[in-house]
């Protein structure tokens, strides 16, 4: 599961009023190679909720120098967006879990895959 | 019919493939809509011919058009046409001289292609034909091989296979522009896929399904029916990050029997994001999940420039939703095992249907497309009856007959405002798609009074054995 991912996924579980972000207990992280794309960096940016991307980023240990502030101007400081681009796409969980911040239900991730089924009783 | 004597704008000719004809005018469309530009064709338009012209275009409109399309063939400035050869003279000679010189000078190559629709001519004919053009002044080499300009003659016999003329009912001449993608749906072709399933959508149609949702470079596409991922495929092709979900744990994992004759379990390098990386595309791999699309997991905000999917129909696979109708008591200790596979319930296909719409209209960015395949049961089918929601705008609704009863229609339609409330008011109409496997029912109770050849027709057709 890729940060770009988790920044978008919230907790549905029934009656969860504040499922976001979803905490990641990770025991498998990787990191890969992935060719760096400054416009689809800049076109995400907008959609990403930023505390919740350091946050992430913060629990696996993989922050690095990402700033804790959304950097004005930041189309054009290639800098800023190869960082962005590390967290986003670089950094996967491959094994671990997702929590939801409320009510401590947790989705497991295998193979870099999340589970969010949410079993019988809880729907 | 007007002969192009007097001109005032380039024209240009698409030669179509014959083949999906309903799903070519909103592909060609979409793709001119990339290019913000309209759909302008000449007086005596005809959807159903696979010759059209159109004007208020760039060269490089067309190019851009023909980089994308799988409907069309080959693009060609037009330079004249007529009913008869005679009349293509005439319309030629009245062609700007200084408009055909940079192609015809001293020092350049060409060649003359002839292609004729509906009718087989024979070589001598085709040569014979060629021959008669020698009124355009050309002044280079004739090069077979590899010509720095390509012209083609064109010959449209009709539409009627039953009926050909001796004479051409149109001709046209121009200068060879592009050829589309019409190659992708051979070098894409399920068969060579490391991963497929029994419903993976064959190759053609997912690009089609592609640019009828005007995927472009650095958007985001996601699909909340993905199985195999072969839509994901296609966006990921015309430069397009790709993120999918499905119900089937087997499925996303790409575990369990294989959908290949000869093969019973499917190997290690069967999932979707093998199937990316066998076509190159890795890198716009963003994440597939197993999740219930009717309980969505997403952030309430618009994330998607496209949706493009192919929802269960209840036919070849189930349509179910995580929940149960029985009174569920957890175990004692609180906690499933690592096992568990929920239970499920029935999905009900105008549920299914009205949740999508719902999602799209909260997950799309402003002009963002749906595209989904609706499927149809004929008897019973107008067009008040595609679900309709007060934020999506019907673009297209394209049939792809499955069986002399059952149809499917591939529906694009395109985010026009922001919904107001957490209310969702997707409104479908049809009964088909309420109650338990209604549309299932009826697409099986033909079965059994017709012989069951017309059937496994529609099955084959849905399975890609017939592309």
């Amino acid at each position: 599961m890729k940060l770009l991912t988790h920044n978008m996924l919230t907790s549905h579980v029934k009656g969860v009023i504040k499922g976001y972000p979803l905490l990641i207990k990770a025991t498998e992280v990787k990191v890969n190679e992935v060719e760096f794309n400054p416009q689809f960096v800049c076109r995400m940016i907008p959609k990403l909720e930023w505390c919740a991307l350091v946050q992430a980023a913060d629990q696996l240990g993989h922050r690095q120098d990402l700033p804790g502030e959304l950097v004005p101007d930041y189309e054009k400081n290639e800098d800023f967006l190869k960082k962005v681009h590390r967290v986003l796409m670089e950094v996967e969980v491959l094994e671990g879990c997702l929590q939801c911040p409320e009510s401590g239900r947790e989705f497991p991730i295998s193979k870099g895959i999340p589970n969010m089924l949410l079993n019988e009783d809880e729907v | 019919m007007a002969t192009s004597s007097s001109r005032s704008c380039l024209q240009y000719l698409f030669h179509l493939a014959h083949d999906n004809l309903e799903f070519r005018l909103p592909e060609i469309r979409s793709l001119l809509a990339l290019r913000s530009k309209s759909f302008h064709p000449s007086e005596n338009f005809n959807e159903q011919s696979p010759f059209w012209c159109l004007g208020s275009l760039s060269e490089e409109d067309v190019r851009s058009v023909m980089a994308r399309s799988v409907c069309a063939k080959s693009a060609f400035e037009l330079w004249g046409h007529g009913r008869t050869h005679s009349e293509l003279r005439t319309s030629l000679l009245n062609y700007p001289s200084e408009k055909m010189r940079p192609y015809m000078h001293k020092e350049s190559t060409y060649k003359i292609n002839i292609e004729s629709f509906n009718k087989s001519l024979l070589l001598k004919d085709k040569i014979k034909k060629i021959n008669a053009l020698d009124y355009l002044p050309f002044e280079g080499t004739v090069c077979l091989t590899n010509p720095q300009h390509i012209f083609c003659l064109l010959e449209d016999y009709g539409t009627d296979c039953r009926n050909i003329p001796e004479h051409p009912n149109h001709i046209y001449f121009g200068r060879w522009i592009a050829d589309g993608q019409r190659e992708l749906i051979c070098s894409f072709s399920v068969k060579k896929r490391h991963f497929i399933g029994n419903t993976s959508m064959n190759a053609g149609l997912s690009f089609i399904m592609a640019n009828h949702a005007k995927v472009k470079e650095n958007d985001l596409i996601f699909d909340p029916f993905v199985g195999t991922g072969s839509l994901l495929v296609a966006c990921s092709h015309f430069g397009a990050y790709v993120c999918g979900t499905d119900i089937d744990y087997n499925i996303i994992h790409g575990k369990g029997l294989s959908s290949r004759k000869n093969q019973k379990w499917r190997g290690p390098d069967e999932n979707i994001r093998a199937n990316l990386r066998q076509y190159g595309t890795e890198k716009m791999y963003v994440d597939v999940m197993v999740s219930d699309a009717s309980k969505p997991v997403w952030r309430n905000t618009a994330l998607f420039d496209a949706i493009i999917t192919d929802p269960p129909y209840g036919i070849r696979e189930s349509t179910r939703k995580t929940g149960s109708h029985k009174n569920i008591t957890k175990p004692p200790n609180g906690t499933y095992a690592e096992s568990h596979v929920p239970v499920s319930q029935v999905y009900h296909l105008s549920d299914i249907l009205s949740d999508l719409l719902n999602f799209s209209a909260h997950h799309l960015l402003m002009g963002g497309r749906l595209v989904y395949w609706l499927p149809v049961y004929k008897p019973e089918y107008c067009e008040e009856r595609i679900p309709v929601h007060p934020c999506l705008r019907l673009i297209s609704n394209c049939e792809q007959p499955l069986s002399s009863h059952t149809s499917r229609r591939l529906i694009t339609m395109e985010k026009i405002k922001e919904p107001e409330e957490l209310d969702n008011p997707a409104y479908v109409s049809d009964g088909l798609y309420q109650g338990h496997n209604t549309f299932r029912k009826k697409y099986f109770s033909a079965r059994n009074k017709k012989s069951g050849k017309e059937e496994e027709q529609a099955q084959m057709l849905m399975e890609n054995k017939i592309s």
